[in-house]
């Protein structure tokens, strides 16, 4: 296990090994089911939902509509409040960005709040090679990190280690990376968060830098908010000298007043909480209090591209509670890694191959990741229609057609591996719009069906190897309504059975 | 009221039972069902797999054979959402592309006349006692897309409750998708087949004779998981055990 | 090209089919603006149920409680006398003290005060073992407790590093029902924590535990009668 994506193998290849590790599938069983149930009851508490999601959603929906003027409405607040903010078009500019702010601070380790956007982009690979450590201060990242792991969900990216292997990296690793472990240490989840204080005590209290990203940034008051439960965020955001906060441009709210949705609905559908422990905002710097230097770099990444897709947009309004991962059958069984991104489950199979566009065999096997069952739309804060747009993204693969790349329009060709899928699909259509060559096909079919296996060979495989085929009926339902006239000249009991 | 039986292709070919079924239930309500034979497939599988553009002939195809009659009756929840769903997207899509209103207008009335079959029983009809007799310990799997996309709720459980000598057991996990989702079952072979596993399992543990659905293509991919797992439970589709009588039982 | 540049030019024209009979946006700049009011539709509750101001401080206290703040009650007289309680079951030798918090809060204890200045270093903060604060309100229906920089509450540090955390509300006046009502009284230029029990995770198999890097203890004193006029 790297600590890296590149390379991914397609969905399919990726999550045959994960299904058929015990200790991954009950890891995940455990920990999905678990969350599940108190989501549930943590929604069912508030009479409002469902009209708080659809706020939600039109808050998105408005500001993504408008979001070159909110972005320079943004970037003018920020400014009057004392910071300064960075426009980083993608990954490379980001770490480039942020890179030269820390060395200008003349230190060579930050303290790292949990941050998709930091993920996304890199950034402690990037720093690593510029001779900056970056310390991942939530638990599950620093799991991640001293596992030399990838992050395998979206709000607890070790949600794939169970209590025993987390005891065993902090057994073996922490010593590497500063205070060891203490001795004797045992797997109850008390302990291991002791643990991890420890650790990362030193770290916040010497830090001169902390970096961040920000859960909404709002605009009319240049207010960024970080929503959190262990305190490490707020040791990140108020300990050091100076903050830098990466955000992506979709983390824009118009007004203060639109937190009261959002402040509702996030903690309920992450951590199926009422309230999560820490909330910090903060607008700028405060004399004396915090940060006295504060950067703002504002990423794109691909995100523009996403927003000129007019169904692909929605998946912007994602404010990464993480629900739709936590109800998915596909993600609790393939896990988080199988998709190849730091953004895994139901929103990573439409925000992945959106953000990188769909030419790896990963991205373009993502939105083939999901059996369409509808359960991530239905527990999603902002109603994101995900089986829309993973249908809509197949469309892309299968098909080709107008894309936005890097900013500009291209034509993107059918993928090269759904040649023979087209043509059965294109055979199909024309059956299925010659009644007569249906039934001429059904007929040969129940005429021979005494040849039929039950398993498949070649391509067919796939469905044999753990399923029998049905058997096929006598005759097909039209030749029998044609027959009896409907059922009324036999009472339908001919046939099968 | 003269109602129309939209079979799905999966149904016609592979289910025939499942049509007889639906044609002796609703004779028996009073209703006069016709087949219309242009009928073949909404395109759903099309639809979902990213050809569009394929499923939009087999969409109006649909809306030609089946505009005229008062209500459109389907056994398969997949395919009633492909239509009340999906159809309207389809078109609002054509729309998008720049290619006018036709698609939508041509596919706007058979929308909302099209019923799934637990629906029309129990909204259009209004029964849930079908007098159906089915002496047999039953747990119900509530399909995704009759769950979520149709907003089946209670319906179907209702109607069995009402089935006199059918004992119906809950299953756990209820909810959760079964791993079928068409193209997904071949797509994702390992992940399907997990989730059926897991669904076949946990209907098991209820103890039940027989999975209900009111989908036959989860049916057979729960039945395929069934039979190779070798298990004693019998898939069976709601329409049969709604069709079936104490003079003309299902067995 | 400036990235600045570039990247709101992308969005420009990634935004070309969006229509321009659209709701326009809040005009740039702070303040409300009616027209965007009317562009979100907010259906949902300002509160959830009418509570009584004695029905409020009750759903807090059980808030506050399900995610393990520790909760006393006490009036304006008997504050002082619970406070100095607190620190002498927590064991405490020394107790970190906000500016502008009330003298007579603390009336009852000769514990050490070591004051919040701007020159003390995190490390020093991390040898002081209590704070006792006052909060900008609580909220009911969330158990949440916020804090915003004000005298009586200090630099947002104070209330992090030390393990122990005494925080005062003053009943009911400071508790609001919900999260919209308590943003409408929150300034959003003054650094905000909001605090609902101690510290916590859920990144061990998603259950949750309390304890990490914030207070490991926060208890929180309801006083009715104003705490004492100062």
């Amino acid at each position: 296990m790297s600590g890296t994506f590149v390379g991914m193998p397609a969905f399919p290849e990726a999550a045959h090994e994960a299904v058929h590790n015990t200790t991954l599938r009950g890891n995940l069983r455990h920990a999905t089911h678990t969350i599940r149930a108190k989501r549930a009851n943590a929604v069912a508490e508030v009479s409002d939902w469902a009209a708080l999601r659809e706020a939600g959603k039109q808050i998105k929906d408005h500001t993504l509509r408008h979001l070159d003027r909110y972005l320079v409405q943004l970037e003018e607040s920020v400014t009057a409040a004392g910071g300064t903010v960075h426009w980083a078009a993608d990954a490379d500019e980001a770490n480039r960005i942020v890179t030269y702010l820390v060395k200008a601070t003349g230190e060579s380790e930050v303290v790292k709040v949990k941050s998709m956007a930091t993920q996304e982009i890199g950034l402690n690979e990037a720093l690593e090679a510029e001779g900056i450590r970056a310390y991942e201060t939530d638990l599950a990242e620093l799991i991640v990190q001293l596992g030399n792991d990838r992050p395998s969900h979206i709000l607890v990216p070790a949600i794939h280690r169970n209590r025993g292997e987390i005891r065993d990296i902090f057994a073996r690793e922490m010593s590497e990376w500063g205070r060891p472990a203490p001795e004797g240490l045992t797997d109850t989840p008390a302990e291991l968060a002791e643990a991890a204080r420890l650790h990362l005590r030193e770290k916040f209290l010497r830090a001169k830098v902390g970096v961040s990203g920000a859960n909404f940034m709002v605009a009319e008051t240049g207010t960024l908010v970080v929503v959190e439960s262990e305190g490490n965020g707020r040791m990140c955001l108020t300990l050091p000298e100076t903050l830098i906060s990466v955000v992506g441009i979709e983390k824009i709210v118009p007004t203060w007043r639109d937190l009261e949705v959002f402040l509702q609905t996030l903690p309920r559908s992450s951590t199926a909480e009422r309230m999560n422990p820490y909330t910090s905002t903060w607008t700028g710097t405060t004399d004396d209090d915090g940060p006295q230097t504060f950067h703002l770099v504002l990423i794109d990444n691909g995100r523009t591209d996403t927003l000129a897709d007019e169904v692909g947009r929605q998946a912007l309004r994602c404010i990464r509670c993480s629900a739709c991962l936590n109800v998915c059958p596909v993600y609790e069984r393939a896990g988080g890694h199988a998709y190849g991104s730091v953004y895994p489950g139901p929103i990573g199979a439409i925000l992945s191959p959106q953000l990188r566009g769909t030419g790896s065999e990963i991205d373009s096997s993502l939105p083939y990741a999901s059996s369409l069952c509808g359960a991530c739309y239905e527990v999603c804060p902002v109603a994101i229609d995900i089986p829309e747009v993973l249908v809509h993204l197949r469309e892309r693969v299968a098909q080709g057609g107008p894309v936005t790349e890097r900013g500009g329009k291209v034509v993107l060709k059918p993928a090269k591996g759904h040649a023979a899928e087209r043509a059965a699909m294109r055979a199909a259509r024309w059956a299925f719009s010659h009644p007569g060559a249906l039934r001429a096909g059904q007929r040969l079919a129940s005429r021979t069906r005494r040849f039929h296996p039950r398993t498949l060979p070649g391509p067919g495989r796939a469905w044999s190897a753990s399923r029998d085929l049905p058997a096929l009926p006598p005759e097909p339902f039209r030749d029998w309504w044609q027959r009896t006239n409907g059922g009324r000249t036999d009472g339908g009991r001919e046939g099968t059975k | 009221m003269r109602v129309a039986l939209f079979l799905t292709c999966v149904n016609d070919t592979l289910y025939p039972d499942t049509g007889r079924a639906v044609v002796k239930l609703l004779t028996r309500l009073g209703v006069d069902v016709d087949f219309p034979m242009g009928q073949t497939c909404c395109g759903q599988a099309h639809y979902n797999t990213g050809y569009r553009h394929e499923a939009e002939p087999l969409a109006r195809k649909f809306s030609d054979v089946f505009r005229e009659y008062e209500a459109i009756v389907t056994p398969s929840g997949s395919c009633g959402a492909m239509v009340r769903e999906l159809y309207p997207r389809m078109g609002e899509r054509a729309r998008a592309e720049g290619r006018g209103d036709g698609l939508a207008r041509t596919l706007a009335p058979v929308v909302p006349k099209t019923y799934e079959l637990t629906e029309f029983l129990v909204d259009v009809l209004g029964v849930t006692d079908v007098g159906a007799y089915y002496p047999h310990k039953v747990t119900y799997h509530p399909t995704c897309h009759g769950l979520r996309s149709l907003g089946l709720g209670e319906r179907p459980r209702r109607l069995l409750q009402a089935v006199k000598g059918l004992e119906l057991v809950e299953l756990p996990g209820a909810d959760e998708c079964c791993g079928f989702g068409g193209t997904f079952a071949v797509k994702n072979p390992d992940v399907s087949a997990a989730m059926g596993a897991d669904k076949v399992r946990n209907a098991e543990s209820t103890g039940a004779e027989v999975l209900c659905a009111a989908d036959n293509s989860c049916l057979m991919h729960l039945g395929g998981t069934m039979t190779r797992l070798r298990t004693d439970l019998r898939p069976v589709h709601i329409a049969e055990i709604l069709a079936s009588t104490e003079e003309e039982p299902l067995v | 090209m400036s990235s600045r540049d570039l990247i709101l030019g992308r969005v420009r024209r990634a935004l070309a089919d969006v229509r321009q009979d659209d709701t326009p946006p809040v005009p740039e700049g702070p303040g409300r603006d009616p027209r965007y009011e009317q562009a979100v539709q907010r259906d949902y509750l300002r509160e959830h149920g009418a509570l009584s101001a004695a029905e409020r401080v009750e759903l807090l206290a059980e808030n506050l409680a399900d995610y393990r703040a520790i909760v006393h009650r006490t009036d304006a007289d008997g504050l002082a006398d619970v406070v100095a309680g607190l620190l002498r079951a927590h064991g405490s030798k020394t107790v970190l003290v906000p500016p502008g918090l009330r003298r007579e809060w603390l009336s009852g204890t000769d514990l050490t005060r070591v004051p919040d200045r701007g020159e003390s270093t995190a490390h020093e903060l991390d040898r002081v073992d209590s704070v006792v604060t006052a909060c900008a309100l609580a909220i009911a229906e969330t158990g949440t407790i916020v804090l915003d920089g004000s005298p009586d509450q200090g630099r947002r540090r104070i209330t992090l590093v030390p393990d122990h955390h005494i925080c005062v509300v003053r009943v009911p006046e400071q508790v609001v029902s919900s999260v919209p009502q308590a943003l409408e009284l929150l300034d959003p230029t003054r650094p905000l924590t909001w605090i609902s029990g101690p510290s916590a995770t859920s990144d061990i198999e998603l259950d949750r535990v309390e304890g990490v890097h914030g207070p490991r203890t926060l208890e929180v004193v309801l006083v009715t009668g104003g705490g004492g006029q100062g």
